[in-house]
């Protein structure tokens, strides 16, 4: 199931902006990377360079390599909105489809890529719903709005909807920042769980969050406004956060900047 | 909290005291709100008090079962069927054919265009056909399908002027609520894998569709009402025409046109009557729509 992502010479732009530079690393499967660093760095555009979400944005473009188990996903033969159903993405903020039940925010993924029968949707909602973490909170009441649930639980259900479609990788863009405490313990309970089915990576503002969830930990930084955003060091967490290779790091995760 | 209020002399009487000068602008501003506020509605009921007033004269059985053939000015009875019907037909042709395009333009605008050469193009036409004067639309319909064309007059001609009337309302209505759709939800749905056309189709517009209802009704509402455009396009008759592509046809504001410009309290009669079916045509269509709008929206929030 899990996919290895591996970037190469990676860098992204908005309009004429270099919003950042020359990124190599890789991401190992069934693992959870974390990317930390100060605001404006650039590590939500490199979370978004790896589905192809970037582009959306009108004026945006990447150039460099992003293999996808040896698939070159900026192949101009690569369809964007195939990657996009290998490589799934939770928000910052919970964004549940308003005019949908929290049945059909599950089902959406799959419903609107053409899968149509009953019995195979209602597996995969239940599954997808247990595999989040909220089946025993909805289940009685899948067909109400999912606009209607809690903050915490309008995020696991986006997790849900994520993982209905089966993506290979799972990219988290701060998924705990809208969530008070409780909700954010359910979801990093979560991630730990799903990472032995996908490859997972998150952006998080939150060092302790990045210590407690991630093998590996990926530290970006900005030279200063208007400068590129480039990766500083990536390693195994443990070393990341007790002895890193560079100063920088140091300084961000000891609290001297940032 | 008790520390607070018993460190100082007087507990609370800071907090919870409002000057006198406060509170009377307050009251001030409050009865100035109300009284713009029942300025505001007095011309509105005026005008509904009176319609219903001198329509209720005549709003019986025959004013919706007869037309007006060959019932004088001066002649009771008579009826406003050939009328409605007119005006229904021409309405729903105008809605039929203006409501796919102005919604799919919207959709371009909001959706395709971004920041394109064509979209600016294509917005600044809208722009300038929302000042167009309805009986400019009559004209150039008059114009181009009845003198260059030789079609002859129809309903299907007034509802050609009354498109060019509504297209720029729609779109614009519609535009608005498209933009309203949050963007995180279009990416929500990009991330799904799911393409741009069934985002669109199965996402962003039903978002919008409440909003875009009640938009598509405000047109609806206010090229009901035309008449200029109709008298150079469907001209006028008293008999009942239920073929909207051939020949002249009734319709509501020629109907009341026609017989308010009579001296005859009959005639005067029927106008008001006429009135007054128009508006109520208006407001049953509203409030199926916002029905409709409302049903398909899940419960809560």
């Amino acid at each position: 199931m899990a996919k290895r992502i591996e970037v190469s010479g990676l860098h992204a732009y908005y309009g004429g902006v270099h919003a950042i530079e020359d990124i190599s690393m890789t991401v190992e499967p069934r693992s959870v990377t974390a990317f930390i660093g100060p605001s404006g760095c650039g590590k939500s555009t490199f979370l978004r360079t790896l589905n192809r979400m970037h582009e959306v944005i009108p004026g945006a473009r990447v150039e460099g390599k992003v293999l996808l188990d040896d698939e070159d996903l900026y192949e101009s033969s690569v369809d964007p909105v195939a990657v996009r159903r290998v490589v799934g993405m939770v928000f910052q903020r919970p964004n549940p489809f308003p005019t949908m039940s929290i049945y059909d925010n599950v089902a959406a993924g799959l419903k609107l890529n053409g899968v149509r029968r009953k019995a195979r949707l209602d597996e995969i909602v239940e599954e997808s719903l247990r595999g989040a973490n909220l089946w025993n909170e909805v289940q009685d009441r899948l067909s109400k709005p999912g606009a209607g649930l809690s903050g915490g639980q309008q995020q696991r259900l986006c997790i849900a909807r994520a993982i209905a479609v089966q993506p290979q990788v799972l990219l988290m863009d701060e998924p705990c920042s809208a969530l008070d405490p409780i909700s954010t313990l359910a979801i990093e309970d979560l991630i730990d769980k799903l990472k032995t089915q996908y490859t997972i990576v998150i952006v998080t503002h939150n060092m302790q969050q990045a210590a407690r969830v991630s093998d590996r930990t990926a530290f970006f930084n900005i030279a200063g406004t208007g400068k590129p955003g480039k990766l500083i060091e990536i390693d195994d967490t443990s070393k990341i956060f007790t002895n890193p290779e560079q100063k920088a790091t140091e300084d961000y995760i000891t609290g001297r900047f940032g | 909290m008790t520390t607070v209020s018993t460190s100082k002399g007087r507990p609370g009487a800071a907090l919870t005291k409002v000057s006198t000068g406060r509170r009377i602008k307050d009251r001030f501003v409050q009865v100035l709100v109300y009284l713009a506020f029942a300025l505001a509605l007095i011309p509105l009921m005026s005008v509904l008090w009176t319609v219903v007033v001198n329509g209720a004269k005549r709003f019986d059985l025959t004013f919706f079962q007869f037309s007006m053939n060959a019932v004088g000015g001066r002649d009771a009875g008579g009826g406003a069927y050939h009328a409605i019907i007119g005006t229904l037909q021409q309405v729903l042709i105008t809605s039929l054919i203006s409501v796919p395009i102005a919604v799919l333009t919207a959709i371009y605008l909001v959706e395709y265009a971004g920041d394109g050469r064509l979209g600016k193009v294509i917005s600044f036409t809208v722009d300038v056909m929302t000042g167009i004067p309805s009986i400019v639309a009559g004209l150039f319909v008059l114009a181009l399908w009845l003198l260059t064309f030789g079609f002859d007059f129809s309903g299907f001609a007034g509802a050609l002027a009354l498109t060019i009337l509504m297209i720029p309302t729609v779109v614009r209505a519609s535009e608005e609520m498209l933009k309203l759709v949050p963007n995180e939800l279009r990416e929500a749905s990009f991330a799904l894998g799911v393409p741009r056309w069934r985002t669109i189709l199965f996402v962003v517009l039903p978002t919008a569709l409440t909003g875009m209802i009640t938009g598509i009704m405000l047109a609806v509402a206010r090229v009901m009402g035309e008449t200029a455009p109709l008298l150079l396009t469907i001209f006028y008759t008293k008999v009942i025409n239920t073929n909207p592509v051939d020949g002249a046809q009734g319709s509501l504001p020629t109907f009341i046109w026609d017989q308010a410009k009579d001296p005859n309290q009959n005639s005067i009669d029927r106008a008001w009557t006429g009135a007054l079916v128009l508006i109520l045509i208006i407001m049953l269509l509203n409030l199926a729509a916002r029905f409709v709008a409302g049903r398909r929206r899940p419960a809560g929030r």
